[in-house]
């Protein structure tokens, strides 16, 4: 079985920090399980952790009246799941659906946020490591909109 | 007026055998194979009478010699022409022509195919291949993105793929009803079993779905001559004779489409070449 | 070598059509030289010259009153023998719906090309290359090129545009000519030096009214060659193709593009530019047809696909066109595509210069561009 410790130090994420700061976020982390079309989160409610995916994958959605529930993206074992719990006011901006059965390791994100505060040089790594999440959803998302495979895109 | 000696802007003629629609904007059509000897990444000039001639991949499978197949997407006169043949109408066939997919290269390797929207199409030769020698390769991924889920081709072969090798297909954007992933054919990458030290990567699409995800599989510790691609540039004599294919001192009919990712690395970073 | 006295120049013209060979060389046609039928040495532009520079183009009189005493025109001699419109195919459908094709098979024609300048016989000679390569002759070119005849001729003087010898040419051809004649006119008279480059030129100079070439007349050649070589002004930078290959960003391509106007005309006018477009066409009866014409790779067309061209801009498509020229033909075909005959200065009309943009970016290597 494996520890909550060992599965933080599993994560990309965290993949290469100082061992100290592995045991540190670990002592924010608890491992958590959602069945399957399970809302995990909703816009709006307020975002006070967040989630590194071990099984199962999660849509994010937004739903709209006229077209219903919306799919924008598709995250899979080994992704970050929510940043909204980064910056005031703490709430999040799409729904995060359960598509399947999901195992994953939620961390709080206050006790997180505290740690940061206390421990500059912690605060920075874990920025450095989202910053460049965040870079590379936001590439991905900017493929997504540039809709590559319409004829006549040019 | 004599018959027309063999020559290479000639055309033969061939006879359209079947035609499938896969999509909105594709069509599959199968010609009458004449004997040509063809290779997974090679294309045909396909002729409709008295519109036009275009460079069309060959998608169809190498262990089935008899017929020439073809996937088409209409984006212009010549194309649409094509798209609207019938079984038992005539095509112009001249061909085969370019270079190929690196089967030979990829062989015990882990390979991992990496194919946006159409591009699926010149990829699916490889995949037969792969599905039919499956021994003779470590793990095989297919990774797909489309536009949606309308845009998918070939939706039933994916299906059957998926018991030879890994299949991962993904949409930009989701249509009511789709339950698969939504995101950019990248985003699949962490989930292919993919050795980068000793794999092989065979990326095709639109040029600018190739340039990301060679950045994506460089991010990944992919070198740069473990990847190859399929490039696409406008072609009248597809026999390096007319000038207008040409990606700086290579000619993309004769020492392409399927280029090394290196020897092309430099034009897909600098803007109109 | 042999020595033909000026008078007799018409029994070159008449042994060549006695043989069957259609005559052409430089005539004079609405204010230039350029190349056509030539029936005696009467059609030949004697006692004209030109002068050329960026942008310029004149006739002159000649006061030595030669008979090849002006550079070049316009024209080279690649219409000869890569026609601007040739039709390559027709097919009718039958009742099946199949079609057959049937190729336009003409004899190709028997040419002797008179007066054909160092320069243009090195533009034939890349050319050549192009066509006649292992994997894909174009037949066509074949079959006119075996039944070409070449007459070189030395120059007697340079225009301001020309620069073969920065190129590996010179004034005199050395070679690939069947017959090279070299005009002289001096105290010993106007006469022409004439040597043989093959078996069947040499068959033709038999039957001409020669005499053995003195010591006097190969020195008089070899000193117009030297002359003519010391008039050259401009010059091509020496390695110019590696510094093309790695130059792809640099400014200068934007700067020329302001003066650019993507009209075509140097290609057109170089000896040995090749892009063709291939059009297929029906008529009204439902016949279709295919031809081959020249393109040029200033059109928008030329880099169309997708619903878009990959050389949008003229700065892409000057550095695509000077580029290939210079740099990248060498990786293709083993020599550099330009055998510096200048014609692409002269008749530019926004007077850019092939030499003076090469330099411009041989002296900054690399260039970036933000």
């Amino acid at each position: 079985m494996l520890t909550v410790a060992e599965a933080v130090a599993r994560c990309p994420l965290f993949d290469g920090l100082p061992r100290r700061y592995q045991e540190l976020i670990a002592g924010c982390a608890r491992f958590v399980r959602f069945d399957a079309d399970v809302a995990i989160f909703l816009e709006g409610q307020p975002a006070d952790r967040f989630f590194v995916l071990r099984e199962g994958r999660v849509t994010l959605e937004v739903f709209s009246p006229e077209r219903g529930r919306i799919v924008v993206q598709t995250l899979g074992p080994g992704d970050a799941l929510g940043w909204s719990w980064l910056f005031p006011p703490y709430r999040w901006h799409l729904d995060a659906m359960a598509r399947e059965r999901v195992a994953a390791v939620a961390f709080d994100g206050a006790c997180l946020r505290g740690k940061c505060h206390e421990d500059h040089l912690l605060g920075h790594l874990l920025m450095e490591r989202f910053g460049d999440l965040m870079l590379q959803r936001l590439q991905a998302t900017r493929l997504q909109l540039l809709d590559v495979y319409a004829h006549g895109s040019r | 007026m004599a018959a027309a000696e063999p020559d290479f802007l000639t055309p033969r003629p061939a006879r359209v055998l079947s035609r499938r629609r896969e999509t909105r904007e594709s069509v599959t059509i199968a010609l009458e194979a004449a004997g040509e000897a063809w290779l997974p990444g090679q294309f045909n000039m396909l002729y409709a009478f008295g519109v036009g001639e275009v460079p069309i991949s060959i998608s169809g499978d190498p262990g089935r010699p008899d017929r020439l197949v073809h996937t088409v997407r209409s984006v212009g006169m010549v194309s649409e022409a094509l798209c609207r043949l019938r079984p038992g109408q005539w095509v112009g066939v001249r061909g085969p022509f370019g270079s190929t997919w690196p089967l030979a290269a990829a062989r015990g390797r882990d390979v991992l195919l990496v194919a946006g929207g159409v591009g699926l199409a010149p990829l699916r030769p490889v995949v037969s291949e792969l599905c039919r020698h499956r021994p003779d390769y470590r793990r095989v991924t297919l990774l797909y993105g489309a536009r949606a889920p309308g845009d998918l081709l070939f939706r039933r072969e994916l299906e059957r793929w998926g018991h030879r090798v890994d299949v991962l297909v993904t949409v930009d954007r989701a249509a009511p009803g789709w339950t698969g992933d939504v995101g950019v054919v990248g985003s699949l990458l962490p989930r292919a079993a993919f050795d980068p030290e000793g794999g092989v990567a065979m990326v095709c699409g639109p040029e600018v779905m190739m340039r990301f995800a060679l950045a994506d599989l460089r991010r990944l510790g992919l070198a740069e001559r473990a990847a190859w691609i399929s490039m696409e540039r406008n072609m009248h004599c597809a026999v390096g004779l007319c000038g207008h294919c040409q990606l700086g001192p290579a000619f993309v009919c004769r020492e392409g489409p399927v280029f090394r990712a290196d020897a092309v690395a430099w034009a897909l970073g600098v803007r109109e070449v | 070598m042999r020595t033909l006295p000026a008078a007799r120049l018409g029994d070159l013209v008449a042994a060549l059509r006695r043989r069957g060979w259609r005559v052409i060389g430089p005539v004079l046609r609405e204010g230039a030289v350029t190349y056509g039928e030539v029936e005696s040495a009467a059609d030949l532009p004697r006692g004209w010259t030109d002068r050329q520079d960026a942008g310029t183009y004149r006739l002159e009189r000649d006061p030595r009153d030669l008979f090849f005493g002006f550079t070049l025109g316009a024209q080279s001699w690649k219409p000869f023998l890569f026609p601007p419109r040739l039709r390559l195919w027709s097919a009718e459908r039958d009742e099946g719906g199949s079609f057959e094709v049937r190729g336009e098979r003409e004899e190709a024609p028997m040419q002797a090309f008179l007066g054909v300048r160092p320069c243009d016989l090195a533009a034939i000679a890349v050319q050549d290359r192009v066509f006649l390569r292992g994997d894909h002759t174009d037949p066509d070119y074949r079959r006119r090129r075996e039944r070409a005849f070449l007459v070189a001729v030395t120059c007697g003087q340079a225009a301001a545009t020309c620069f073969c010898t920065s190129m590996g040419h010179g004034p005199r051809a050395r070679s690939g000519f069947d017959l090279a004649l070299t005009e002289l006119r001096d105290d010993a008279g106007h006469r022409f030096l004439v040597e043989a480059g093959t078996e069947r030129g040499a068959e033709l100079l038999a039957e001409l009214p020669t005499r053995p070439a003195r010591p006097g007349d190969r020195q008089g050649a070899e000193r117009l060659a030297a002359a003519t070589a010391g008039q050259i002004t401009r010059r091509m930078p020496a390695g110019i193709a590696g510094v093309l290959r790695d130059s792809y960003a640099h400014p200068r391509w934007d700067e020329v593009a302001v003066r650019c106007l993507a009209c075509t005309n140097c290609t057109l006018v170089c000896p040995t530019c090749f892009c063709m477009a291939v059009e297929d066409t029906t008529d009204l009866t439902g016949a279709a047809h295919r031809d081959r014409r020249w393109d040029s790779c200033f059109t928008a067309g030329h880099s169309y696909i997708h619903g878009g061209s990959v050389h949008a801009s003229t700065a892409s498509r000057y550095r695509q066109w000077l580029t290939h020229k210079l740099s990248t033909w060498v990786d293709q075909f083993g020599t550099s595509g330009c055998t510096g005959c200048g014609r692409c200065i002269a008749w530019c009309p926004a007077a850019i210069d092939i030499t003076e943009e090469a330099a411009a970016i041989a002296a900054s290597p690399g260039g970036t561009r933000c």
